[in-house]
């Protein structure tokens, strides 16, 4: 009857989602008086895990899951669920976890809701809140089937120490990875990801052309930061698809958002508002995106950026 | 090859979101409704199905009579007939279920969804449309291609791209990629006449549970007002940064 939560790993390591998802497994099993059961593909130290309140983890070891293959995760997590009774099941709202959580729904017969920022409101009927209208409002949702899943957003429940130690048990279970099949990944390993990311750096047409990336992008290697763009940035060919954020491109839930000449369209906005702390860097002060703004500066970017960078680099080398 | 795009009709990106009856309902007094981004891109990628590989195209909405303006869109961009479930959309599951006895009854070989819909973005339908269907499923997709029953696509994941082969039935999660923005079509006067005439069939739902059930809805708290920095006064914005936000 434990909550069973599915944490992400990549490379042996648990990724931060996978402690939020944990602390928040644990915030619902305190409501339930029950303990929190993790399972792990090919995760990383336990104890890790313990830290967050995860008693139990269901450790699987298998080079066959070594890449991410969404139905035989989903075969792996339904089995979990189903060997420890789990009537609660916690995955992250992490690109990956949306795609399996769907068909795991369909094998746990269960309901899902995605999106989810806080713990439940109430457990009978079991509550939750969920963004909706990309990020435009929140929608208080019941889920009322048996076994519930819950997919946690990223960065907004937060992560809560725990301390507990956790055992571990290995696990085998049946899956198939048959079906879809990877030929090739496409992916720069040395540069942070804007779902990974905790500090994104973005900008927009203002920028006048590709060509003046290179302040954007010096401004965001030194703050550890991902780089990202407007959907007319990408829509001229001026950086790769994968940098569009808003409502029709990549979400962003960030910690820090510096938008750099971009004006704060409300499908821009949309995308962006899960963000924490917004900061914007525009030449014009009627800029609708001052007023999603937390910091602002009315200036020419061309200026600004390299000078701000030069002033973190002096912060970074004094810390 | 027998393709289905799944359409969902939702508020324009531009819509001011606002709600009625106690905060319980959407208010949709004065909000356009469209065919949801993703499945623009999707049934845009259809059509090239449609007129390189012969495939034949139709489309499906899952809802009230409220949404056959949105079908009647698709089908004046180039859909042979379209389809729709009639009965309110309220949870994912149950719309999956809906369209699986849709895609059974049809035959469909591929089907073409969007990664999510905008409106309550739960990005669930096209995953457990999937797997109640027994078929392949390929989210995040930014390109397809179909050859015999064997298919090739890319996906997009963090930071790059990853391609897959797999093989029909399968449903993907689409988004912008299929195509480009530029290839979008919009309707022009002989699609719409033509839309007018082509089988908009209603059928009518077959029973099934949602497992889920909206309850009500809140805005987010109105967000005080920026704090401007001077732009030659920079550091007060890393000290800002630092010290009052605590995000560096
Ligand atoms: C269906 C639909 C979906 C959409 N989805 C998205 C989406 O997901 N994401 C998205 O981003 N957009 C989206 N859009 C587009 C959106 O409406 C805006 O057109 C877009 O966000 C504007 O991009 P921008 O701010 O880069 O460019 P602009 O609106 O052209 O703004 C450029 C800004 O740069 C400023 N500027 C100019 N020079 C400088 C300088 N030297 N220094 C500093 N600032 C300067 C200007 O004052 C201006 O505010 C969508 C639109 C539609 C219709
Ligand atoms: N009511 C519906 N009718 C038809 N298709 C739908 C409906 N709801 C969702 N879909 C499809 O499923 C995709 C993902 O939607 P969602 O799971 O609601 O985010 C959409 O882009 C549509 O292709």
């Amino acid at each position: 009857m434990s909550v069973l939560v599915y944490t992400e790993s990549e490379n042996g390591k648990y990724k931060k989602t996978a402690f939020e998802v944990a602390s928040y497994a644990k915030a619902v099993a305190e409501k339930m008086g029950t303990t929190v059961t993790a399972v792990s593909i090919n995760g990383g130290d336990a104890s890790a895990l313990g830290n967050y309140g995860v008693e139990k983890v269901l450790q699987v070891t298998n080079p066959a899951l070594e890449a991410f293959n969404a139905k035989a995760y989903a075969d792996v997590v339904k089995q979990a669920a189903e060997k420890e009774g789990a009537k609660v099941v916690i995955v992250s709202s992490s690109a990956d976890s949306k795609y399996m959580s769907p068909m795991l729904a369909v094998g746990l017969n269960a309901g899902l809701v995605s999106n989810v920022v806080e713990a439940p409101s109430s457990m009978s009927p079991f509550t939750v809140k969920r963004t909706a209208f990309t990020n435009k409002a929140f929608n208080n949702t019941t889920i009322d089937s048996d076994v519930k899943i819950v997919a946690v957003s990223k960065n907004a429940f937060g992560l809560v120490e725990n301390s507990a130690s956790a055992s571990v048990e290995d696990f085998s279970p049946n899956f198939s990875t048959e079906g879809v099949s990877v030929e090739s990944v496409d992916r720069a390993t040395d540069k942070v990801t804007i779902a990974d990311a905790e500090i994104v750096v973005s900008a927009g047409r203002g920028l006048k052309g590709p060509e003046n990336w290179g302040m954007v992008e010096e401004l965001a290697e030194t703050l550890g930061a991902a780089t990202a763009c407007s959907k007319p940035v990408s829509d001229l060919g001026w950086r790769p698809h994968g940098e569009h954020v808003g409502q029709t491109g990549k979400p962003v839930a960030s910690n820090l958002y510096i938008a750099i000449g971009i004006s704060g369209a409300i499908q821009h906005l949309a995308g962006i508002n899960a963000s924490k702390v917004k900061v914007v860097i525009n030449t014009d002060p009627e800029a609708p995106f001052f007023k999603a703004a937390d910091y602002g500066v009315v200036g020419d970017a061309f200026e600004v950026v390299p000078a701000l960078t030069e002033k973190l680099k002096a912060f970074k080398a004094q810390q | 090859m027998k393709i289905l795009v799944c359409i969902s009709h939702v508020p324009d990106t531009t819509s001011k979101i606002n709600f009625t009856e106690g905060d319980t309902k959407f208010d949709t007094n004065g909000v356009q409704f469209v065919i949801n981004p993703n499945d623009e891109f999707g049934l845009t990628r259809a059509m090239w199905f449609k007129e390189k590989q012969g495939a034949s195209v139709d489309v499906v909405n899952v809802g009230g009579a409220e949404t056959e303006p949105t079908l009647r869109k698709a089908l004046a961009i180039g859909a042979d007939s379209a389809i729709r479930v009639n009965t309110e959309a309220t949870d994912g599951f149950a719309v999956a279920k809906q369209i699986a006895k849709v895609v059974e009854d049809g035959g469909y070989d591929l089907v073409i969804a969007g990664r999510e819909s905008i409106d309550y973005n739960g990005g669930m339908v096209p995953g457990m449309l999937a797997a109640i269907t027994n078929a392949n499923f390929v989210n995040n997709c930014i390109s397809l291609e179909v050859d015999g029953t064997n298919a090739k696509a890319v996906r997009e994941i963090d930071g790059g791209k990853e391609t897959v082969s797999t093989s029909l039935p399968l449903v993907v999660g689409g988004q912008k990629g299929l195509v480009e923005e530029s290839d979008l079509r919009i309707p022009n006067m002989r699609g719409i006449m033509m839309a007018r005439k082509k089988p908009l069939n209603v059928v009518e739902p077959i029973g099934a549970d949602a497992a889920t059930a909206s309850v009500s809805f809140e805005k987010p708290a109105p967000k005080g007002a920026v704090k401007l920095v001077d732009a030659g006064n920079l550091d007060e914005l890393v000290n800002l940064l630092h010290n009052e936000a605590k995000v560096i």
